[in-house]
């Protein structure tokens, strides 16, 4: 019996065999599914167009937008990376719920660790289906070219990809705990960064007292530092850092936040009956 | 050593007991039933067992490892089957087939699933998406995911449920034959009085939470002096005891 199974496989503490099932299971999914796939690309675009024209508006009218043209257009691609890679890795988890088969999966030798790599990964997938065509768009219609930024670009996207696992794992955990009950927040809870994060503005337009709150979050030393390198084409490495150290915070509290949120599911029942 | 061990296993939700301090020991091999009404705490127990649901109180050891904290010692060589779950409807049966397989380390996954599909006859649809199978169906291919890492123990929470009284008797038979042939230990939840005759050499009729009777089937019927396990279930369930019976 035991030579049918891969006992190195199966027992070993964490398995890339089983990541790679799972990502296969998504994979599997998302190519059966064309309407899937046109809804990754479809929103970015229209965002993307919609803040393009707005700016490419408000430059011809601005002398300061002039010299800083390409700040919103930026500013809502990197907002789609945060947004999309948050979203990538809840609406994996939430297929598991909608398909019923989280029984099967919690039932199953996938550790938590790893079905969260197979979900990280999965985010990063979803997310360059629908970035990398509209990077394209973008370059097209108004000659902004997002991979012009190199390394800059590689050191936001870390960034950013980080607070969207940290905030996709403590939303997978509220699943898991209240079932669908809980499937609003996996749509919403990012908005909640999107005032706070200055993703559109610099933070020193927020009151004094919520400034304190802006710099607590990871995100919005990564749109500051893509201002700095618009507006005045300096690459500001320590926000990097910073940002870099907030979502060490992040991740680590979002992973306890999602154990102690398995466990209450397990005491309360709640995978056993992972409806609304 | 029991490869199923429950000792006084209890399960509170706030403030409703559903399983109230039950023990009993499965044998390697053997194949039980456990009998009982709606919230009867069936599907707790075998939650408990499977570790998804941790005990109020009480302990439950499967092939020696405690559950549900030492559950990635032996889930690898467990599996289950129930109505309460589904396969993803849009991966074909041959795709989810696979994904279980890798995910439970199977090493010949082609060979498994092929081997599977003959045994339950999947062949005709092992490429068909898992919703756009028939009931039975998607039964069948619900047991070939339980049967895909030759579990040890198996458990199957109303293994024929909404399935026509010929589909049913053929799934009966396979799980039967199997579990036999295959040595395997089988816990099996069911309304179904019929089923549990057939299949069970050892039935645990529980209700209310409580184990209110253990036994083999033919000392159940000698005990209550019925003809059927449905005449026994009816006279534990409306609380008449052995003494009183016909």
């Amino acid at each position: 019996m035991t030579d049918m199974l891969n006992v190195a496989g199966t027992t070993a503490g964490f398995s890339f065999s089983r990541v790679s099932a799972m990502v296969r299971r998504y994979w599997y999914l998302l190519r059966s599914s064309w309407p899937r796939i046109l809804d990754l690309i479809y929103w970015p675009t229209v965002q993307m167009l919609m803040w393009g024209f707005l700016q490419l508006y408000v430059s011809q009218n601005s002398g300061f937008f002039a010299q800083a043209s390409s700040v919103f257009i930026g500013a809502v691609l990197l907002w789609d990376i945060l947004f999309r890679g948050q979203l990538g890795f809840s609406i994996s988890f939430l297929e598991e719920m909608y398909a019923r088969n989280l029984g099967n999966i919690m039932m199953s030798p996938l550790r938590p660790t790893e079905f969260i790599t197979a979900l990280m990964i999965m985010s990063v997938v979803r997310l360059s289906i629908g970035m990398i065509p509209v990077s394209f768009l973008a370059i097209t219609f108004f000659g902004f070219n997002l991979w012009g930024l190199g390394l800059a670009l590689v050191a936001f996207s870390i960034n950013l990809l980080l607070t969207s696992w940290a905030i996709g794992i403590f939303v997978a955990g509220l699943l898991l705990r209240n079932g669908l009950g809980a499937e609003s927040m996996a749509w919403t809870i990012m908005f909640l960064f999107l005032p706070l994060t200055c993703v559109y503005y610099p933070v020193t337009v927020l009151p004094f007292w919520l400034q304190w709150v802006a710099w607590a979050l990871p995100p919005t030393y990564v749109f500051e530092g893509m201002r700095a390198l618009l507006i005045a084409h300096v690459f500001r490495a320590d926000l990097m850092v910073e940002a870099f150290a907030f979502n060490i915070v992040l991740f680590v509290a979002a992973s306890l936040a999602f154990i102690k949120l398995l466990e209450s599911a397990r005491v309360q029942g709640s995978l056993v009956q992972s409806g609304e | 050593m029991s490869a199923v061990a429950v000792e006084r296993l209890t399960k509170v939700y706030k403030g409703t007991v559903a399983v109230d301090g039950i023990s009993f020991r499965l044998a390697p091999g053997t194949i039980t039933g456990l009998l009982g009404g709606n919230g009867a705490g069936k599907t707790t127990t075998i939650a408990m067992i499977m570790g998804l649901v941790t005990p109020t109180a009480g302990r439950v050891t499967v092939l020696g490892a405690d559950m549900p904290k030492e559950r990635y010692r032996v889930l690898h060589r467990m599996n289950f089957e129930s109505p309460y779950v589904d396969m993803p409807m849009r991966l074909t049966v041959r795709q989810n087939l696979s994904v279980f397989a890798q995910l439970y380390g199977v090493s010949d996954i082609g060979g498994r699933i092929a081997s599977l599909a003959s045994d339950l006859a999947l062949d005709e649809f092992l490429d068909r998406p898992n919703g756009k199978l028939s009931a039975g169906q998607k039964t069948r291919v619900s047991l070939a995911k339980a049967l895909l890492n030759h579990p040890e123990v198996l458990l199957l929470d109303e293994p024929t449920a909404s399935l026509d009284p010929d589909t049913a008797d053929w799934v009966r038979t396979k799980i039967r034959r199997y579990c036999v042939e295959h040595q395997t230990t089988v816990l099996l939840a069911s309304h179904n009085m019929t089923e549990v005759e057939r299949m069970c050499e050892r039935v645990i009729i529980m209700k209310k939470g409580k184990i209110e009777d253990d036994d083999t089937p033919y000392a159940l019927l000698e005990r209550y002096g019925w003809h059927t396990m449905e005449e026994v279930f009816l006279d534990v369930v409306r609380g008449r005891t052995a003494e009183h019976a016909p």
